[in-house]
């Protein structure tokens, strides 16, 4: 990487200093929620020490190997990174004046730029008198070639001029972020680069081609916006100080994410989590089911083993238990503040439907509807759950939750189909608007069914506030469980089966 | 300490780019990440715990790296119910049973006294069956131990192979506790279908190989599929990143790029276009909802898919 070298004074020090620096981030990964243990601590100290410490990638490496065990905690562990062992000093200051030295400073800063590239990035970072129009040139040019060199010079350039960053102004990085971007118009440099790709090739552009193209610039320009994003954050290290960054850019991990309060970005993050937790889950939970209880006696191939002891059955052999697989039933509201949840708890079940002998789901707000069929025949979950949002008729009167009503409901139409081997999962905030509560529904569905469990999205201390009924509900339920956040919606499921 | 000893046999690498390099003519396309996380287990004596999607190249590090030290592999592959006498060591009874008769033939009437010479004739090192890791640990000449999807045994397994993950060395009752001669580059591999045990994890080094970047997929495709063109590999690289965009239950591995490739090959196809692309894509995709869902995108007319796609999501 074109950051080598990047590792300030200090660290080049090797010796008290980095450890001290070493020691800070471990606090601050602790913090972040990383289990990071004294061993793995002692193995990273270790570990740096035998990297050539100017070599930044590699020191991430190092420091990656031994402290972060899991992959999902590495996007956690990157940010923090970046704000420890980020370039620093006074070349990122925000003051004006200093920033004339980081013209000087650039160039000497950047060994390892390749021979052609130099002039070009000396210019850009030189280039105080360039007009925007040149500026906006001279990025697309290098989008359009794919210079690494290139563009983070312009990311530099394009921060320094349009970003606005004042010392010690109490804004967010998302702030400068925006105004960057707004000045760049990177929209309109796809298009620019679309249609140069279009005049450039001999022959129009098949379907499939475009779309690679397309696929190419936006690597690019996300890239790009990642280094100025990089850029940002540089700079307000270098304002602020490291231990105040690091706690504004600190977040949840995917498995800590409140499913309530998830921001769009969140989502995303989420649902990338939740795949290789379906097939986690998946896996144990037929291993639990084949495991832990013993069969009855196999006869036959207790006898067979026994021909290896001379005829004496010293080792008798069991038969493979085979348990029943229980039957689901999972009633989901799905009003607009428990959606998200009722949602990725609907994906999980079905995603794991092997290990049950049938799911049947049903969701309501003030009416109710099942909506299993969606899910019967299609592969795609992501699908059938944006279709059950969308097509199922769950509003009876005025779309605002009514458990009481809808639970009267299903015991009218599905009640006789809840059975002995049925467990029934009710997701919900049981926020019920002051209606009735007719909980003795829930009471009838309990001395019919195996379980009746409900979950509910919401933090246990908001229980039974205001319009919640939970606990009125939860004395006819096996159990209740707060389920904020897919780490508590996994120990659900293991509980489950 | 055999650990020190071990040591004294030197680094095995003298820098990451060397080590870039030797795997490289062993035909294993590493980046800075896999060469760096190697080099540093090999200096600091750890195990190596290699995560990441099926068909990756995780078990052919470990199979390369043999290679490049000239060393043997040693694997031990996991599956459910996997317990000491497979991993491990076990005596050979029915070599014991024959031992004890043989000696009640000899003495003929067979006095007392010759027990304790027998008991302690029949637990020693003739008797013993070695095991995958008994038999990395006592090896004379280099080895690198492979531990294969290490993710399959059940947990209470795992603990077999603390011991040996920590201290290089195997217990056994009989006979006491046998050190490693050397301590070999060991490997473990996890496709993560569960989570491992905090222990376990604590004594490796941890390394998820991702699928590649373009760039290297690429080189990757050139280097395994000789006689391809340079264009075509570019293409080929380019559109398995496209399908790996999108939300598919599984995404395309590498050793799947590899095939088609070779299939495209095979077909003498020097440029792929939509149909090419929708009559192969059983190769690389092997859901049925996947393969509908990419030949959707193939034949997506202009732009109609991405409109504002990545642009948006900042501003």
């Amino acid at each position: 990487m074109d950051d080598d070298g990047a590792l300030t004074e200090e660290q080049l020090l090797v010796g008290a200093p980095l450890l001290e620096l070493l020691s800070g981030f471990i606090v601050e990964l602790r913090r972040a929620g990383l289990p990071v243990s004294l061993t793995e601590n002692l193995d990273a100290m270790e570990a740096v020490r035998h990297i050539p410490i100017e070599d930044r990638e590699a020191f991430k490496y190092a420091l990656a190997a031994t402290l972060v065990k899991n992959h999902a905690h590495w996007r956690a562990f990157e940010t923090v990174f970046e704000v420890y062992f980020s370039l620093r000093g006074a070349k990122w200051s925000m003051d004006p004046d200093a920033t004339d030295d980081v013209t000087l400073g650039d160039d000497e800063d950047r060994p390892t730029l390749p021979e052609g590239a130099g002039d070009a990035a000396g210019q850009a970072g030189s280039g105080e008198g360039l007009s925007p129009e040149e500026l906006a040139e001279m990025l697309f040019k290098a989008l359009a070639k794919g210079d690494q060199a290139m563009m983070q010079a312009m990311a530099r350039q394009a921060v320094k001029r349009y970003a606005g960053m004042e010392p010690g102004r109490p804004v967010g990085g998302t702030y400068y972020l925006y105004r960057t971007l707004r000045n760049l118009d990177l929209d309109g440099m796809l298009e620019r680069m679309m249609d140069q790709a279009r005049e450039e090739s001999p022959e129009p552009l098949t379907p499939l081609e475009e779309r690679l193209e397309q696929d190419e610039f936006e690597h690019r320009i996300d890239e790009f916006r990642k280094e100025i994003e990089a850029e940002i954050r540089r700079r307000l290290v270098a304002d602020r100080g490291v231990e105040a960054m690091a706690k504004t850019l600190r977040k949840p991990l995917p498995e800590d994410i409140d499913f309530m309060h998830a921001s769009k970005d969140e989502m995303v993050q989420l649902r990338k989590a939740l795949q290789p937790l379906t097939r986690r889950l998946a896996v144990r939970l037929a291993r639990k089911r084949r495991h832990g209880r013993k069969g009855a006696l196999d006869f036959r191939s207790t006898v067979r083993h026994s021909l290896s002891y001379g005829g004496v059955p010293a080792e008798p052999k069991f038969k493979y238990p085979r348990p029943a697989k229980p039957e689901i039933f999972v009633i989901a509201d799905i009003s607009g503040s428990v959606a998200a949840f009722a949602r990725f708890t609907l994906h999980l079940v079905y995603a794991i439907s092997g290990q049950f002998s049938k799911v049947r789901s049903f969701v309501f707000i003030d009416g109710i509807d099942e909506v299993t069929s969606y899910f019967e025949g299609t592969d795609d979950i992501v699908e059938a759950v944006h279709r059950v949002n969308t097509e199922a008729d769950v509003v009876w009167v005025d779309g605002h939750s009514d458990y009481g009503h809808a639970f009267e409901v299903f015991w009218q139409r599905y009640g006789k189909d809840v059975g002995p081997r049925t467990t029934v999962i009710i997701l919900g905030d049981a926020r019920n608007n002051y209606h009735s509560s007719q909980s003795w529904v829930v009471k009838e569905i309990r001395a019919k069914a195996r379980h009746v469990y409900w979950l509910n999205p919401e933090p246990k201390a908001y229980w039974d506030t205001g319009d919640s009924i939970v606990g009125e509900y939860g004395t006819h339920c096996d159990g209740t469980f707060e389920c904020r956040n897919l780490r508590q919606l996994e120990r659900f499921v293991d509980h489950l089966v | 300490m055999t650990t020190e000893s071990a040591n004294d046999a030197g680094p095995r690498f003298e820098s990451v780019p060397e080590l870039r390099d030797q795997l490289r003519k062993v035909d294993y396309l590493s980046d800075e990440g896999i060469a760096g996380i190697v080099f540093l287990a090999d200096r600091l004596g750890k195990p190596i715990l290699v995560e990441g999607p099926a068909g990756t190249g995780k078990t052919q590090l470990a199979k390369s790296v043999a290679d490049v030290l000239g060393a043997r592999l040693i694997r031990l592959q996991c599956y459910e119910g996997l317990d000491e006498s497979k991993a491990l060591y076990e005596w050979n009874y029915k070599k014991q049973l024959l031992r004890i008769q043989a000696t009640k033939a000899d003495d003929g009437a067979g006095e007392a006294g010759g027990w304790e010479d027998i008991s302690e004739d029949i637990f020693s090192d003739d008797f013993l069956l070695e095991r995958p890791l008994l038999e990395a640990i006592r090896a004379e000449d280099p080895v690198v131990l492979l531990i294969d999807e290490v993710d399959r045994v059940e947990v209470e397994t795992e603990a077999l192979l603390l011991e040996i993950l920590s201290d290089y060395q195997v217990s056994i009752p009989e006979l006491g506790t046998v050190s490693a001669r050397q301590i070999p580059m060991v490997f473990l591999t996890s496709n993560n279908t569960r989570e491992l045990s905090e222990a376990l994890k604590r004594r490796c080094l941890y390394l998820h190989v991702d699928y590649p970047d373009m760039a290297r997929e690429k080189e990757i495709v050139l280097t395994k599929v000789p006689g391809l063109t340079d264009a075509l590999a570019d293409q080929i690289a380019r559109v398995v990143r496209s399908i790996r965009q999108l939300e598919l239950k599984k995404a395309p591995s590498v050793s799947e790029t590899l095939d088609w490739a070779r299939t495209l090959m095979l077909l003498g196809v020097e440029q792929i276009d939509a149909e090419t692309a929708t009559n192969t894509a059983n190769i690389l995709l092997k859901y049925q909802s996947d393969i509908a869902k990419a030949a959707k995108e193939f034949a997506a007319e202009e732009k109609s898919f991405s409109g504002d796609g990545v642009l948006s999501k900042g501003s």
